[in-house]
């Protein structure tokens, strides 16, 4: 039998970008949950993944989702130095903005505003998108990930000298690159893979 | 074969042991080294599976020129003549990138508020000569990689129906997905890390 199209149960789709918690819903056949295998189990990393049906459609390719989201991990949650994790995370719901990938934002959004503590600025850059004023420093990060995300690259020295003056170190300027080269990974996943869904009310 | 390399982003970077950004990646251990276990996971696994090195490489070599990356695009150019395509294969992929290149993101949103930042934009479907060249299967997947490359908002059901009209399962297409977005991350990277080595 030849693989089928999943058609998603009736849902509403967002038709804005929100810090609401959101699920997703996939165009393929996610594995089953029962029956994973020790190499599929070990590309979830987290066992409690083998819940999600974006991570069971993954590891189709385990090898593939593991090495992702190790690399993921130490992006974003190693705490050494560096640039904050608020602005990790800004940087992620930025090219998530940028990009237009609506489930990636709002996870992304609420990590930014719980780690930072500037939900209302994370909320500006939601509604109003990358063009938002929020500041000098976060107006210097956010334009450099829309400049790395653009195809073809527009990320040039003038992006470091400003988040230079900014008052990030090249550890933290790594850090953005590397936070905003990852989300055009996650977002295009996301995005190509399956939809965003408001959850059923309660 | 081309030469095996300690690290494949140090590479594409131009990061020389001892450098400054030899010591800033130190600082980020596990993703270098998963970065690097990336690479390997969709250019050199265990098992290809269904989806063979060259279509890796020949994937690869798309993805790259539609970024404009020299460096990326001669990296993976290197691999697939070592993959041993059709002598007519290279120039084929040549043309497809020269016919499907672009400026990103665009694309629609859902219907609602967001409908004023629609950036409706073309739709890449390779033409008969790419399809008789490469084949109908990698012609489908430069379509695809095309989409995700300029427009992944406009991704659809139907856009992963015609992959599997092509032939592919849903494994290889999470494959082929996989590959096309890590590279959109890898290029960013070293391109990234190339700007800050010399600004």
């Amino acid at each position: 039998m030849p693989d089928k199209i999943v058609e998603p149960p009736l849902h509403t789709a967002p038709a804005v970008f929100t810090r609401a918690l959101l699920d997703w819903r996939p165009w393929l056949e996610p594995l089953a949950e029962e029956g994973l295998t020790e190499r599929q189990m070990a590309g979830l990393v987290d066992a409690v993944r083998a819940k999600s049906p974006y991570f069971r459609l993954l590891a189709r390719d385990p090898d593939a989702l593991r090495a992702r989201t190790l690399t993921d991990t130490d992006i974003f949650y190693n705490p050494e130095a560096g640039l904050p994790r608020g602005e990790r995370e800004l940087a992620a719901a930025a090219t998530s903005r940028f990009n237009g990938c609506i489930y990636c934002a709002s996870v992304h959004a609420r990590h930014s505003a719980t780690y930072s503590k500037r939900a209302d600025d994370v909320q500006r850059l939601l509604d109003e998108g990358v063009a938002a004023d929020l500041g000098e420093r976060w107006n210097a990060i956010i334009a450099a990930c829309v400049a790395l995300s653009a195809t073809p690259i527009a990320f040039a020295s003038e992006h470091v000298e400003r988040l230079r003056r900014a008052g990030l170190d090249d550890l933290a300027i790594a850090d953005v690159i590397h936070a905003a080269a990852f989300f055009n990974w996650a977002n295009r996943l996301m995005l190509s893979l399956g939809e965003p869904a408001l959850p059923a009310e309660a | 074969m081309p030469a095996a390399l300690t690290d494949v982003m140090d590479a594409l970077a131009g990061i020389r042991p001892g450098s400054a950004l030899d010591a800033v990646r130190t600082r980020r251990p596990q993703a270098r080294e998963q970065a690097e276990a990336s690479f390997r996971a969709l250019f050199e696994p265990e098992s290809f599976g269904r989806v063979s090195a060259s279509e890796r490489f020949a994937l690869a070599v798309f993805v790259t020129g539609l970024h404009g990356d020299a460096v990326s695009a001669a990296f993976y150019a290197e691999r697939l003549a070592a993959a041993g395509p059709s002598p007519e294969v290279p120039a084929a992929i040549d043309a497809a990138i020269a016919a499907a290149t672009g400026q990103g993101p665009y694309g629609r949103y859902p219907a609602g508020p967001l409908s004023r930042e629609d950036a409706p934009g073309p739709s890449y479907h390779a033409g008969p000569e790419a399809r008789r060249t490469l084949g109908a299967r990698l012609a489908a997947a430069f379509d695809h990689a095309h989409l995700l490359v300029f427009h992944p908002r406009d991704a659809a059901p139907a856009r992963l129906q015609a992959l599997l009209d092509a032939g592919w399962s849903t494994t290889d297409i999470v494959t082929l997905s996989q590959i096309i977005a890590f590279l959109s991350f890898q290029i960013r990277v070293a391109a990234g890390l190339r700007v800050l080595a010399t600004a």
